[in-house]
């Protein structure tokens, strides 16, 4: 056993890593763009873990879980950001909707531990990539579309495929509506998808949390709690909830 | 390889798009086969007939149709091959299962028409399987609506003859389909020239309940804790015996069966004790579709039960073997056959009452649902599938895929979570 954990988490857009102390404290936390090679990525956080890896058990999560050489093992994210969202959210029973670059998740945790999950099919709607490629067809920036989209209303786009959408906010566009409210029907569209993919895990009782890289987009996080008409918890720590999770698995040895 | 060139050019065959297809299949053995550690030896015979799939049975086919034989090629576990072998006809399955095929059936079929169909148009049109070359006539079936009306278009290119499968299992049915059974006798009869009598009937009612039984004693020694085969090996060996002669078929089997008892009596197991055990339902997986064995079975989990077509379907239940007369034969035959749960019929618990079953049997601890893109029988099916798999406590993670292998990561994702959370 080491005194350190470390947990890698190889995201599409970002790689998140986690070092915790034997007691289970995070003591540093990294935060890089994922770029164009999980490989160099890898090697860029190793550089950042530097004087903890020697001393540490480590886990690499995430679609870029298998490019990590100094990873004592690999686990899943779905299992990595259940047990990340415990460890942040704590309850008995806990939905967590992760909404990450290329997928969303839904899992569902019973005593701390995974007992069910949804993820997207292959289609991008419902992620964050939707949302990217959304506020590029608007010329914004992420954040700022969800800014403009909290003043907006009125419009709505019907189409649930990404390249449908994006030609229907183009028509928008081309109509003259107003901004915020193409920014509104955007995260509308999202929020809808997303729960129209959760609803059978939703039915669970417990609290209901946000993970993931979108979750610091506070008016992502108001839509989705009308919609739900729940309560939708999130922290800053959020975002690094798989690494957390992996972290934590560090600890036990091959499972 | 053999030479098999000649033949597959006198079949009028494709041979340069053949030729990829040729070339990427010894690949896919290896990853999928070859790598896995301490196999059954006995398994050899399928490694042998899969890596010349289009060669060694079609040449054997082939110079049974010189000897004025008829090969008849069947996509349905519903049609009975006892009918053709006692008219002395041959049975071949034709269901495609590579992506390979896919674009030829598109060509022709909407593109939301399940993989299994399109890779099946495709392998005829496209003219870059044997197998669819020599069949002599191809008989269909009124199962799903995709292959109803895939049949229409297949039978302008080749003779097609459809059987009309009632769609659910009251008596009235029962004794409608011994009907259809009876008539499709008297098309098989005309066809070969060949009188089908109740001696020859029931000569091939026991022949392939003997194929049955030997694939059967394969299955219950995937029953034991010490597990002696794993899903992959397991698969091919019922992918190809929709292939294989019948009685071969069995003697394989039954060899295969001896040496998986003495392993279970040896205790030689496959994988570390501990390993969890999954039951795979759902849409058939024709030859060569491996890939969600292969992703379970690379995730730390074993496959130990299919209940499909290309499973359990296909061989549980026998025939009654004491029946004289044809009329009496056919009921036999239509009672056993109405025994198979398949999504095509309403209402269809049987099959929930299948799927409970063999968790019990096989002592899985997980099961997954997967079905074909675009099959909306079973898709639809997932929802009972799941709710009665809840109510009993036992984990199911239910999946869609196709042939192709853009998916094949996120399936490892799903899958490896789902591991990970029974081992949890
Ligand atoms: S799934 Fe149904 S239609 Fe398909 S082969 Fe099996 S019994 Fe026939
Ligand atoms: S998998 Fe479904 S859609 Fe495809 S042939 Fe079988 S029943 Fe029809």
């Amino acid at each position: 056993m080491n005194n350190y954990q470390i947990g890698i988490d190889i995201g599409s857009t970002c790689a998140k890593a986690v070092v915790l102390s034997s007691d289970k404290k995070i003591l540093q936390r990294v935060l890089l763009p994922t770029g164009w090679s999980s490989v160099d990525t890898a090697e860029k956080l190793k550089e950042a873990l530097g004087p903890w890896l020697p001393e540490a058990d480590t886990v690499a999560t995430g679609y870029g879980r298998a490019c990590v050489p100094y990873a004592g093992r690999s686990v899943t994210e779905i299992t990595c950001h259940g047990r990340g969202a415990a460890y942040l959210f704590g309850g008995p029973e806990l939905t967590v909707i992760d909404i990450g670059g290329q997928d969303t998740k839904i899992i569902r945790l019973e005593q701390g531990q995974v007992s069910d999950f949804l993820m997207n099919d292959k289609c991008s709607a419902g992620t964050g990539r939707f949302l990217e490629i959304m506020a590029g067809t608007l010329g914004l920036r992420l954040e700022e579309l969800c800014e403009l989209a909290s003043t907006g209303g009125g419009t709505s786009i019907s189409s649930m495929c990404t390249v449908f959408a994006e030609s229907e906010v183009t028509s928008l566009i081309g109509r003259g509506e107003k901004r915020e409210n193409i920014a509104y029907a955007v995260v509308d569209s999202i929020v809808t998808k997303v729960m129209s993919q959760a609803s059978r895990l939703l039915q669970g009782a417990g609290r209901v949390c946000l993970t993931g890289g979108l979750c610091e987009l506070s008016y992502l996080r108001q839509a989705l709690k009308k919609k739900l008409g729940r309560d939708v918890l999130t922290s800053p720590d959020a975002r690094y909830a798989g690494a957390i999770g992996a972290a934590l698995l560090a600890g036990k040895g091959a499972a | 390889m053999a030479d098999y060139v000649q033949m597959w050019k006198d079949l009028g065959m494709d041979l340069e798009n053949h030729d990829l297809l040729c070339q990427v299949l010894p690949t896919a053995v290896g990853d999928v086969f070859l790598s896995q550690e301490n196999r059954p030896k006995a398994m050899d015979f399928w490694d042998l007939v899969i890596s010349e799939v289009h060669g060694i049975r079609p040449a054997e086919l082939i110079e049974e149709q010189k000897k004025g034989r008829k090969v008849f090629g069947t996509f349905c576990v519903y049609v009975p091959d006892e009918v053709v072998i006692a008219a002395n006809g041959i049975v071949t399955g034709l269901c495609g299962g590579s992506q390979f095929w896919v674009p030829d059936g598109e060509a022709v079929l909407p593109k939301s028409t399940c993989p299994l169909i399109k890779a099946s148009v495709g392998a005829r049109l496209g003219r870059t399987c044997p197998f669819f070359r020599i069949a002599d006539m191809y008989v269909g079936e009124t199962t799903c609506d995709g292959k109803k009306k895939a049949y229409e278009i297949l039978g302008e290119d080749v003779p097609m003859y459809v059987m009309d499968v009632p769609q659910m299992k009251r008596p009235e049915d029962i004794l409608k389909w011994k009907n259809e059974i009876a008539a499709f006798a008297r098309r098989v009869e005309e066809f070969t020239g060949n009188e089908i009598t109740p001696e020859k009937l029931n000569e091939a009612i026991q022949l392939v309940n003997a194929k049955r039984r030997a694939l059967q004693r394969v299955y219950d020694a995937r029953k034991s804790e010490c597990l002696p085969i794993s899903g992959r090996d397991a698969l091919l060996m019922m992918q190809i015996a929709f292939f294989d002669d019948p009685a071969r078929c069995a003697q394989m089997c039954n060899r295969l069966a001896d040496e998986l008892e003495d392993r279970i009596r040896d205790g030689v197991s496959v994988v570390p004790h501990g390993t969890k055990r999954i039951l795979v339902t759902g849409t058939p997986l024709a030859v060569p579709n491996w890939k969600l064995h292969n992703i379970i079975e690379t995730s730390g989990a074993a496959v130990v039960c299919e209940e499909m077509c290309t499973g359990t379907r296909y061989f549980e239940n026998l025939v009654d073997e004491t029946k004289t007369t044809l009329d009496e034969q056919f009921m036999a035959l239509s009672e056993r056959y109405m025994k198979t749960n398949c999504a095509c019929f309403t209402p269809n618990t049987g099959r929930i009452d299948d799927i409970l079953r063999m968790v019990k049997e096989y002592k899985v601890d997980g099961v997954i649902d997967c079905s074909l893109k675009f099959c909306c029988l079973y898709d639809t099916e997932k929802y009972s599938v799941s709710r009665a798999l809840k109510e009993a406590g036992v984990p199911i993670l239910s999946l869609e895929t196709d042939y192709t292998d853009t998916d094949a990561e996120q399936l490892r994702t799903r899958i490896g979570a789902f591991v990970e959370m029974l081992d949890a």
